[in-house]
């Protein structure tokens, strides 16, 4: 180990690629295709040019609608993650590759199958991401149709993860292949696993989710907890609640990395980043958007509404469809009282409130400022490392790389150079037993 | 100089390997078909043997090639429509216009327990349902126009919306709403493939493939199925000159340059359980491929090494290199996707209006 101080806590760092969702600019110049294979790779490559342990990428099963039409204002289409990471690891040597999929329109076999194929052909770079899926709008695409409620969706999942280990694990490592019959509430299925086991044993397994639900399966099941919270308060909360719920498991600490998403602007001074940062919010909210995310929360057409203007002043249509495909959003006309509160408060359109309240957690301020703000983070217990979700495809995280990165490393808080060659060992999660 | 189509020679190998589970052996093959300018190579695909995941590996390849065609078996009994297609499309993103998908079915029940969800079935059953999923593949591809994605920012919309489409595809096992979730891929649709040896897989062939292959022992054979092939594409009401019809050999080239009994004695390809197997020299093999493609029975060969990396070798620089040197086979690729290869047009879109604005 050449680490300068290495009883110092190290930071993980991964990379999100900008999708379909609001927080992307496609309106900058500098934005490129979301679709071309030459996107992918840069953003893949800047990641591991920066020592990052993994790149990360969402999936879509159905572009969202509002008002019964496909949403046209963010970005739209994407390709089929595992099928790109797999093209990833040929152009790119040791960084980690996930691909989000999703466990409600899946099935256990094939899904076992493909990611022990992209960890055999990485040579042990990959990870799954798991997700579920609430509604029957989805549902429409596929064989299985329809919906779970929660609690389904999320037995199913701990269930499909489990059986996915039994598959990996069907194998030993000395290369002997056992059969393998699982019947459980959800699956009931018999026969062998015919992929041997794979450099990393079991692929990285990542979980999101600030429910009780979410945390307790993340605690049971995932190696990395991919998060959102908003200040150093919380993040050192939740990690602490997260960290707690591993014993029960027989699983230590270490075995399960916190990671929230993150934005990150930087500037030469502390006023330019807060300016940069001001103008991102500004076209991330563009004056359609902002009619949008008020129409998601009062269920109702309010394209009349200026963006520019006042709130409207009745409340929101309760249990409303207006919007498909993206999650719901709770108690609504509570949302909307707040966001009316707010405006009356500080004086704020329409607009300027969704600006105000919709942003996700930030580190905005010089290269230096923003290490040692990532670093104290990371000290004080509010995280183990940063799923970093750029605004630009694809050289949004050219800047982080080029100025910040250094800054941690000379800080003896993130790595010169990978130690190992899985995303297993950049992560310093243990090797699953084999049960040979 | 568009001769009459069919003229030109198109040629394609497997890289299938016995338990082989590295990047660097599928590479090297695909490497070395490319080399000899080959249309396309397949890589097989089950639920129920040893091996990986087809598509991911030909991902994996696409990045360490430039030209050569990629054509991954996929199966679609126990898949879902929705992502197999997303996944070719994708694929044809990654290889910029390379992809092609080589459709299958899973007939047995141990392929079955493995995903619990339904019983085996009849082949004839499932090959009907392998239409219903290369159409809604199809109508998926094409449910995003080529120029839906418009950035429009004084509108601050991304996409056109009118120019995607819900496919609203209503099967006998499945449904599937629409629209894609990949924007219309390079090819606009890659290449199908579909193997038309037996019953009912004729007839999908006939109505969906790009490129049907037909294992036959004699050049006689091969031209009546195509001559069948073609005849039926009609019915469906498709041009025939649509269609590739390549003759499925398995090849042991590991003789000398010319085989003590080429081909058997003389006899050509030998039946066997794996399909008709070509044993000779490469010189031998040369004389079969110019002997078959001068009767116009078949448009080309799809052929299977039995040792794949000896074999491959010796097709491309003994068998691809001779049919070059006669003239009978390209030097060099003239353009850059699969269907350039194969001399197949990039299909209209079904939504977009035609003779419209723009």
């Amino acid at each position: 180990m050449t680490v300068r101080r290495p009883s110092r806590k190290q930071i993980h760092l991964a990379a999100h690629f900008p999708g379909v969702n609001s927080t992307t600019v496609w309106a900058d110049p500098r934005s490129k295709s979301q679709i071309a294979f030459s996107s992918f790779e840069h953003l893949a490559r800047t990641a591991e040019r920066g020592r990052f342990d993994f790149f990360f990428l969402a999936e879509g099963l159905r572009l969202r609608e509002h008002k019964g039409r496909i949403h046209d204002l963010d970005v739209v289409g994407r390709p089929e993650s595992l099928t790109v990471l797999n093209a990833l690891a040929a152009v790119t040597e040791r960084i980690g590759l996930a691909a989000t999929v999703n466990a409600t329109f899946n099935e256990p076999y094939e899904l076992a199958r493909r990611l022990a194929t992209l960890d055999h052909l990485s040579a042990g770079r990959a990870a799954w991401n798991v997700v579920t899926s609430s509604d029957a709008f989805t549902g429409e695409n596929f064989r299985r149709g329809g919906y779970l409620d929660r609690a389904d969706r999320y037995s199913r999942a701990a269930e499909f993860v489990d059986v996915a280990r039994e598959l990996w694990d069907s194998w030993t490592p000395d290369g002997l292949s056992r059969p393998f019959a699982h019947r459980g509430q959800h699956f009931d299925i018999a026969g062998e696993f015919t992929v041997p086991r794979s450099p990393q044993g079991h692929p990285v397994v990542i979980q999101a989710g600030d429910s009780g639900e979410g945390r307790e399966f993340a605690a049971r099941t995932a190696d990395v907890i991919f998060t959102r919270h908003g200040t150093l308060e919380d993040g050192r909360a939740f990690y602490a609640d997260v960290k707690g719920r591993l014993a029960k498991y027989g699983r230590s600490e270490d075995d399960l990395k916190i990671m929230p998403g993150v934005g990150v602007v930087l500037g030469d001074t502390a006023a330019e980043a807060e300016e940069r940062a001001a103008e991102i919010r500004r076209q991330q909210v563009s004056p359609q958007n902002a009619v949008l995310a008020l129409e998601q929360i009062w269920g109702t057409d309010l394209s009349s509404y200026d963006p520019d203007g006042p709130f409207p002043d009745f409340d929101p249509v309760p249990d409303s469809s207006l919007t498909q495909g993206r999650t719901r959003r709770g108690d609504t006309v509570a949302m909307a009282e707040k966001w009316r509160a707010l405006s009356r408060e500080k004086g704020l359109s329409i607009r300027q409130t969704v600006i105000e309240t919709s942003g996700r957690q930030s580190f905005i301020g010089t290269p230096e400022a923003v290490a040692a703000e990532l670093e104290t983070f990371v000290r004080q217990d509010a995280a183990d490392g940063f799923i970093l979700v750029p605004h630009l495809t694809p050289g949004g995280l050219d800047e982080f790389v080029d100025r910040v990165v250094p800054l941690l490393q000379e800080r003896g808080a993130f790595r010169t150079e990978y130690r190992g060659t899985t995303l297993r060992s950049h992560l310093g999660l243990p090797d699953p037993a084999g049960k040979g | 100089m568009t001769s009459s189509h069919g003229r030109g020679l198109h040629l394609a190998a497997a890289v299938d390997q016995r338990s082989a589970y590295d990047a660097d052996s599928y590479v090297e093959l695909a490497r070395l078909a490319e080399s000899g300018g080959l249309d396309f190579v397949t890589l097989d695909d089950t639920f129920a043997r040893p091996g990986p995941d087809a598509l991911a590996v030909l991902s994996r390849v696409a990045p360490a090639t430039g030209r050569i065609g990629l054509v991954p078996t996929v199966t679609v009994t126990h898949t879902e429509p929705f992502q197999v297609q997303a996944a070719v499309a994708t694929l044809d993103w990654v290889s910029r216009g390379r992809a092609g998908w080589r459709l299958d079915v899973s007939t047995t029940e141990g392929e079955a327990r493995l995903f619990g969800r339904r019983h085996a079935a009849p082949a004839d059953a499932l090959w009907a349902e392998v239409g219903e999923v290369a159409e809604v593949a199809a109508q998926l591809w094409d449910s995003w126009e080529d120029d839906a994605e418009i950035r429009d920012t004084a509108t601050g919309r991304f996409v056109d919306r009118d120019r995607l489409h819900h496919v609203d595809f209503q099967g006998s096992e499945f449904s599937v709403k629409g629209p894609s979730i990949v924007p219309r891929p390079p090819q606009g649709h890659p290449v199908r493939v579909v193997d038309a040896t037996e019953g009912q897989a004729r007839r999908t062939a006939a109505r969906y493939a790009d490129v049907a292959l037909v294992r036959a022992a004699s050049s006689a054979q091969a031209g009546s199925v195509r001559a069948e092939l073609r005849a039926s594409a009609e019915k469906f009401g498709r041009d025939p000159d649509t269609l590739r019809v390549l003759a499925s050999l398995v090849v042991d080239l590991g003789d000398g340059e010319h085989a003590a009994e080429p081909g058997h004695g003389g006899g050509g390809p030998r039946q066997t359980a794996h399909g008709p197997l070509y044993r000779g020299g490469p010189v031998d093999l040369a004389e079969l491929i110019a002997g078959w493609h001068g009767d116009r029975t078949v448009d080309g060969f799809h052929l299977t090494p039995v040792e794949p990396r000896r074999d491959l070798e010796r097709l491309v620089n003994g068998t691809v290199a001779l049919l070059q040197h006669r003239g009978l086979f390209r030097t060099f690729y003239p353009g850059s996707t699969l269907r350039e290869h194969l001399g197949l047009a990039r299909p209209a879109n079904r939504y977009a209006v035609t003779g419209g604005a723009s």
